[in-house]
C-alpha cells in the first residue's frame, strides 16, 4: 500500500524520533477554538480523487458528514471505504478535490502545524481493522497511555485516564499483558481503548467487528450502540448489515471508489436492487427437508414488538 | 519451520519466567540492568580466572534463587557460547608461545600452558557476561526492560528500534510460519533441495513486502494518536531498599573480586 508520506523505512523514521520520559509537569495546552455552530458538518469531502500506485481508489467522491451523527460506509472489499477513513483521519491527503474538518481544510500544511495538529487528534480517533498495526507498545499500559503521552498530558490524568478506560472496556486484568499475546477479541477492545482514551468526539472505524467471534463482535456492537453522548460523531466502514440499524443514522455506499447510494438505514436495506449492484446482499440456499433446495436473497430486516 | 516455532517458545518461556515472583523478578528493573552492566564491565576487566569463576558462582546461585530453569541456560547460554568462543579461541591453544602442556596425538600440535589459560580466561569472560545478560532478560519483562534502559538514558533510537523489532518480529514470525503451514498443505510431490530454496526464498520476498506495507501502516497508526517524531514514557518504578541493595551489592562484589585477584 502506497502512503502518502514521504517514503522512508520504518527504521529511518524511527531514527528521526525520540522517546522520552515525560516531565510530570509537561503539558501542552491544546488552544480553545472558536467552537463551530451545530450545523457545520464535522467532515466535507469534495469531488476527492486517490489513488493507489495507479489503481484509482476513490474517484469524485463528494459526501459530508454532521456533527453527532452515526454515519456506515457500506461497500464491497476494495470500493475505497478504509480509504476515505484514512484521508478522513488525515494519515493520506486526496490528488484532487478538498476535505474540510469543521469547515477548516485538511491538508498536510495544516497538519504540520502543532497547534491544528494536537487538536486534531485530540478530537478525531481511528481504531484500524488490523489491530495488530494499532498495537505496538509493549505492553497494553503502555499502548492505551501512548495517545495521551503525545499530546503530553499531565502524569495523574494520564494514569487516571488509561485506568478508566481499561476498566470501561473491561480489560483491566490485561493490563501488564503484552499486546502479541492476546486473543483477537482482546487485541479489538485494546485498539479501542487507545483511542477511547483521548475521549474523542470523531470516531472512525475500520471494520470494527471483522475477524472476531460472535461474542466479541457481539460486545463491540453493544459498545457502540451504547457510546453516544450526543455530541459524539461515528463513522464507521462495515459490512455488517444484520446491525446496522442499531448503530447507524445515516449511510453511505460506495462501489469502486465512487458515492452510489445514500440514506438511512432502512431505506438502505429496504434497496434490494442497490445492495446486489454493490456486492452487499447475497443468496442463501437451503436444503428443505422434502430434499428440496430453496435459494432466496439474504434480506436484512428486522421486526421488534411495540 | 521448527527454528521458527522455537523461536516463538522461547519467547514465551522467557515471559512466562519473567512474570515469576522470585527474587530476580522482585527487583526494580533498572536496579537490574545497571548492576548487570557492572558485573559485564568488571568480566571484561577481570586477568585471572578466579573472578570469573566466583562471578559465574554469584550467577548461578542467582539463578537458583529467581527459578530460573539451569537447563535453559545450559542449552541456550553455555552451550553456544563455548562452541562459538571456543572455535574462536581454538588457534590461541597452540599457536600462543610458552611451556608445552599437551601435544596431540598423531598431528603433534602443542598445546602450550599460556594458549590455555587465554582461552579460559576468553571463554569464562563471555560464559559470565552472556549468563548475567540472560538472567537480566529471563528476570525481566520485555517491556520494563526497554523501559528501563530509556530511564538510564540508552540512546532514544536504540529503545525504540528494540521494541518495534521484537514486537513485530513476533508478528511477522507467525506469518510466516502461517505461509509454510499453507504451503506444506498444498504440496503433493517431494521438492528437491534446489526447490525448497527457492520456495524459501520467494517466502522471504513475501514477507519482506509484508514487512514493508505493516511498517507503513504502523506508522500512520501512530501519527493518528498524535504521535510527531517524538515517544514518551512513564516512569512507573519505585526502588525499595532491596534495589538499592542489589545496585550497590553487586556491582561492588564483582569489582572487589576482580580487584583482590588482580
Amino acid at each position: 500500500m502506497a502512503s502518502a508520506f514521504p517514503c522512508r523505512s520504518l527504521g529511518e523514521r524511527m531514527a528521526m524520533s525520540s522517546f522520552d520520559v515525560l516531565p510530570e509537569s509537561q503539558t501542552l495546552s491544546v488552544p480553545p477554538g472558536s467552537e463551530p455552530s451545530p450545523q457545520m458538518p464535522v467532515f466535507e469531502v469534495r469531488d476527492v480523487f486517490y489513488r493507489y500506485e495507479g489503481v484509482t481508489a476513490l474517484e469524485g467522491l463528494s459526501l459530508h458528514i454532521g456533527r453527532g451523527q452515526r454515519v456506515a460506509l457500506l461497500g464491497a472489499n476494495g470500493s475505497g471505504k478504509s480509504t476515505l477513513l484514512r484521508l478522513l483521519d488525515g494519515l493520506c491527503f486526496p490528488e484532487k478535490g478538498s476535505i474540510a474538518f469543521f469547515g477548516e481544510p485538511l491538508n498536510p500544511n495544516r497538519l504540520a502545524q502543532d497547534e491544528f495538529s494536537f487538536a486534531f487528534r485530540r478530537r478525531v480517533g481511528i481504531v484500524f481493522q488490523n489491530p495488530d498495526v494499532q498495537l505496538f507498545n509493549p505492553s497494553v499500559f503502555d499502548e492505551v497511555a501512548f495517545g495521551p503521552l503525545q499530546l503530553r498530558w499531565p502524569k495523574e490524568r494520564i494514569l487516571q485516564r488509561v485506568s478508566e478506560t481499561l476498566e470501561q472496556l473491561g480489560i483491566s486484568h490485561l493490563k501488564a499483558r503484552p499486546p502479541h499475546r492476546l486473543s483477537a477479541g482482546e487485541k479489538k477492545r485494546v485498539a479501542l481503548a487507545s483511542v477511547l482514551v483521548l475521549d474523542p468526539e470523531i470516531l472512525l472505524l475500520d471494520e470494527p467487528t471483522a475477524s472476531l467471534d460472535p461474542q466479541s463482535a457481539s460486545q463491540m456492537i453493544d459498545f457502540l450502540v451504547g457510546w453516544r453522548g450526543g455530541s459524539k460523531t461515528v463513522v464507521m466502514a462495515t459490512h455488517d448489515l444484520d446491525s446496522l440499524e442499531d448503530i447507524a443514522d445515516h449511510c453511505f455506499v460506495l462501489a469502486n471508489g465512487r458515492l452510489v447510494g445514500e440514506g438511512s438505514p432502512q431505506q438502505i436495506l429496504g434497496d434490494q436492487a442497490l445492495l446486489a449492484r454493490t456486492h452487499l446482499l447475497h443468496v442463501h440456499r437451503h436444503l428443505h427437508d422434502s430434499g428440496e433446495i430453496h435459494s432466496h436473497p439474504h434480506r436484512h430486516r428486522h421486526c421488534h414488538e411495540p | 519451520m521448527a527454528s521458527l516455532l522455537d523461536t516463538v517458545e522461547h519467547a514465551q518461556v522467557a515471559e512466562r519466567v519473567s512474570a515469576g515472583r522470585s527474587w530476580l523478578q522482585g527487583l526494580d528493573p533498572r536496579a537490574k540492568v545497571a548492576s548487570t552492566l557492572a558485573v559485564i564491565l568488571a568480566a571484561t576487566l577481570s586477568r585471572r580466572l578466579t573472578p570469573l569463576v566466583v562471578l559465574l558462582a554469584m550467577g548461578l546461585a542467582t539463578a537458583l534463587a529467581s527459578s530460573i530453569p539451569l537447563r535453559r541456560l545450559a542449552f541456550r547460554v553455555w552451550l553456544p557460547t563455548l562452541l562459538f568462543t571456543g572455535a574462536i579461541v581454538l588457534p590461541a591453544l597452540f599457536l600462543t608461545p610458552g611451556e608445552v602442556a599437551y601435544r596431540l596425538p598423531e598431528l603433534g600440535w602443542a598445546v602450550t600452558v599460556p594458549g590455555s589459560r587465554t582461552a579460559a580466561l576468553l571463554v569464562a569472560r563471555v560464559l559470565t557476561a552472556a549468563t548475567f545478560a540472560t538472567l537480566l532478560l529471563l528476570s525481566t519483562p520485555w517491556n520494563h526492560f526497554l523501559k528501563a534502559l530509556r530511564i538510564l538514558r540508552v540512546p532514544t533510537v536504540f529503545v525504540v528500534i528494540l521494541s518495534m523489532t521484537y514486537r513485530y518480529l513476533l508478528v511477522m514470525l507467525e506469518t510466516a510460519s502461517a505461509m509454510f503451514e499453507s504451503r506444506r498443505s498444498r504440496l503433493v510431490a517431494r521438492l528437491s533441495g534446489r526447490e525448497w530454496r527457492s520456495l524459501t526464498t520467494a517466502t522471504a520476498g513475501v514477507l519482506l513486502e509484508k514487512s514493508l506495507v505493516m511498517s507503513n501502516e504502523v506508522h500512520q497508526a501512530m501519527l493518528a494518536r498524535g504521535f510527531r517524531g517524538e515517544a514518551y514514557t512513564i516512569d512507573e518504578f519505585r526502588m525499595r531498599p532491596a534495589d538499592w541493595v542489589w545496585t550497590l551489592a553487586i556491582p561492588v562484589l564483582a569489582f572487589a573480586a576482580v580487584w583482590l585477584r588482580r
